[in-house]
């Protein structure tokens, strides 16, 4: 069964309304996806290569169960036993698998697990993404927080306890441009240990001038590796471009930045090709920065405002749970984030097993994080949501459930010294 | 035994067992400080830098001596920051320097620490440097003012014990100073291997904080480390190999 992404909204106008169905029925009106734009930063890299002819190459069915119990028995797990462990073979080998990621987990990051919020700025968005919340056909309440509205949250979010912040954006170079993110960052500083963002690709120097208001961290989701496909679900806006925004944490990298952070939408295509390209994205970038910090998280489709019937397809927990494993072992020293979109069922059973950190306290809303959580009426407007999350949990519950599974909940592990 | 002491700058300890920091909990501490008789704590300069309400800080008894590192630090500069912020959230002198510049392994820069041990060492610092077993860099760490020398025994975090054994005994042979065995030791037989062969104590974390019961893992480690000590004062016993009996001296024709 297929997603059925294209919603139209009556409230727009009957040319933005042509616009859209153009865009949709009509691959001619689109603009080449793999071609870079005027201005974006084309940088001499062979990670891409690398990683897209292995993901063209593998072909999961021909994998069995001998590969599985080898790959499984290995001290080192090469690209060869990642991609038997993420085919249909290793499936029987769940608990096996779970066993190993433990350890691995555990040799790596004992029984830590970090914590850390999420802070959307600002959802006005450039870009036609068909599956996405803040896509511009999409017609939800649009706000930009300004930078006092911006203060307040983070003081709401701070005073919870929370000591590392994520800042989102939707995708608007014009409305929430560098410089703002810029001065939202700088507010970070002076509230939070550890500041990363989640915002547009930008060029190395805007990644420099982000980097020197306090981030260090960048999280650039590649939604998906395959570029035919990815043609066919980001539309419009610079995100179109699918280069671009591979180079994007090689970029980051470049601007000085501590740590970069990668994944694919789950649902979206292949999602064990999917899978096998995330990870060689961190694997062939951590060779050429061995110094840089990486993780990899793991979102899967979600409903969205306007259409409720969005869902990962045959990505079920089972797979993701398989894919985590292999995550661990196939790269034990990298972090796994486990966002709020999967259940809290889900997530108190996988730290134990994969997962190194985790998001507590979540709004993926603008300027809804006193109302959310003190229950104090919001004088103010609030905008919308991206997607809908699953886990609704505070931080001091968060924190409390980490704990109760026996593991240590840490909410700072960093230090900003450049 | 009674005046066998570990020294180390300008202080003496009884206890030959350090807990390192990598994986931290609050059992951990307890358990390394109760059952191991730790008196020396690692702790990540990086996760004290908080305000969470269960600061590792508050857990660690007073008479316990502190060792911040400087993990989280690519360069000596950083290495250099963090130790003065170490001193500043009041965690004493003692530094260990941690320079890494590789995510996967975390083996530590050797070049890197050496520079970083100079200016700290300068500035009053009891520099304890983590490193790779290198002879020439162990003779100029203590050239520029190191207090103990900590070479890794294997990868961090791999419980692999002493694969470079070899290496740790001429540092043992060679350098003055305390050698520290940090870094890969998974099991108190290889804790007291490391003590047998002479080293000054060992620092572990990972293979108490991954075991199934930590108090018992953390006594464990206390008898393999003063077993290996004792071992080593009592001077151990020769390996005789086969034929090489000195009944029939060789030497004989010379009376």
């Amino acid at each position: 069964m297929e997603n059925h992404f294209l919603i139209d909204s009556d409230k727009l106008t009957q040319t933005a309304l042509e616009k859209k169905h153009r865009l949709e029925t009509d691959p001619s009106s689109r603009i080449d996806h793999m071609k870079y734009l005027p201005g974006m930063d084309v940088i001499e890299s062979d990670v891409c290569e690398h990683v897209m002819k292995e993901m063209k190459s593998y072909d999961y069915s021909k994998y069995t169960a001998t590969d599985v119990r080898r790959a499984l028995a290995k001290d080192k797990c090469d690209i060869e036993d990642f991609k038997a462990l993420l085919s249909p073979a290793a499936e029987p080998f769940l608990e096996q698998m779970a066993r190993k990621a433990k350890l691995e987990t555990s040799k790596h990051f004992g029984n830590t697990v970090y914590l850390f919020t999420p802070l959307y700025i600002a959802n006005y968005c450039e870009n036609y993404c068909v599956y996405c919340g803040f896509n511009c056909y999409n017609k939800i309440n649009r706000l930009k927080l300004s930078l006092e509205q911006i203060e307040h949250e983070m003081k709401v979010i701070s005073d919870s306890g929370m000591e590392e912040i994520l800042i989102l954006t939707g995708e608007s170079p014009t409305k929430s441009d560098v410089e703002y993110i810029g001065e939202a960052c700088k507010i970070a500083r002076k509230y939070f240990r550890m500041v990363g963002i989640e915002i547009y690709p930008v060029n190395v120097k805007d990644y420099k001038y982000l980097h020197e208001c306090g981030v260090d961290y960048v999280t650039v989701f590649q939604e998906t590796y395959d570029t035919d496909k990815y043609e066919t679900l980001h539309l419009m806006g610079n995100k179109r471009i699918w280069p671009y925004r591979f180079d994007a944490q090689e970029r980051a990298l470049m601007g000085g930045m501590r740590g970069v952070a990668f994944s694919a939408l789950l649902g979206l295509s292949d999602f064990r090709k999917d899978a096998l390209a995330s990870a060689l994205h961190v694997y062939y970038l951590q060779r050429k920065y061995p110094y840089a910090e990486m993780s990899l998280s793991c979102p899967r489709l979600r409903p969205i405002i306007n259409n409720e019937t969005i869902n990962p397809l045959d990505v079920g927990e089972k797979q993701l749970c398989q894919i985590l494993c292999a995550y661990r072992i196939f790269l034990p020293f990298v972090g796994i984030t486990v966002s709020s979109r999967e259940s809290a069922q889900f997530r108190n059973g996988i730290v134990k097993i994969a997962a190194t950190k985790v998001s507590a306290g979540v709004s993926t809303g603008i300027g809804d994080h006193e109302e959310k959580y003190t229950g104090k009426n919001q004088e103010t407007e609030a905008g919308d949501e991206q997607f809908e999350i699953s886990d609704s949990r505070s931080l001091a519950c968060m924190y409390d459930d980490i704990k109760q599974e026996g593991l240590q909940p840490v909410l700072n592990d960093y230090i900003y010294v450049s | 035994m009674e005046n066998d002491k570990l020294v180390i700058g300008n202080k003496e300890f009884n206890s030959r067992f350090i807990l390192g920091s990598g994986k931290y909990s609050m059992k951990l501490i307890d358990a390394a400080i109760k059952d191991a008789g730790a008196e020396i704590i690692t702790l990540a300069v990086r996760r004290t830098n908080t305000k969470e309400e269960e600061n590792i800080l508050d857990y660690i008894p007073k008479n316990v001596t502190l060792l911040p590192n400087t993990s989280g630090a690519r360069n000596a500069k950083e290495a250099v920051r963090i130790a003065r912020l170490a001193r500043e959230l009041g965690c004493g002198d003692f530094v260990k320097i941690e320079i890494m510049r590789d995510s996967k392994y975390l083996l530590p820069d050797n070049y890197e620490t050496i520079k970083a041990t100079e200016i700290l060492a300068k500035e009053g610092f009891v520099v304890l440097p983590y490193m790779y077993p290198d002879l020439n860099v162990a003779r100029e760490l203590v050239n520029v003012g190191a207090a103990a020398v900590m070479p890794l025994a294997s990868p961090i975090g791999s419980n692999k014990g002493l694969a470079t054994k070899e290496f740790i005994q001429i540092l043992i042979d060679e350098i003055e100073l305390p050698i520290i065995v940090d870094a890969g030791i998974g099991a108190p037989s290889q804790a007291c291997e490391a003590m047998e062969m002479g080293a000054a104590a060992i620092m572990a974390n990972t293979a108490l904080a991954t075991a199934g019961d930590l108090p018992m893992m953390a006594s464990a480690f206390k008898a393999g480390i003063e077993a290996g000590r004792k071992a080593y004062l009592a001077g151990l016993g020769r390996v005789l190999t086969r034929g090489a009996s000195a009944s029939d001296p060789l030497t004989g024709f010379l009376h």
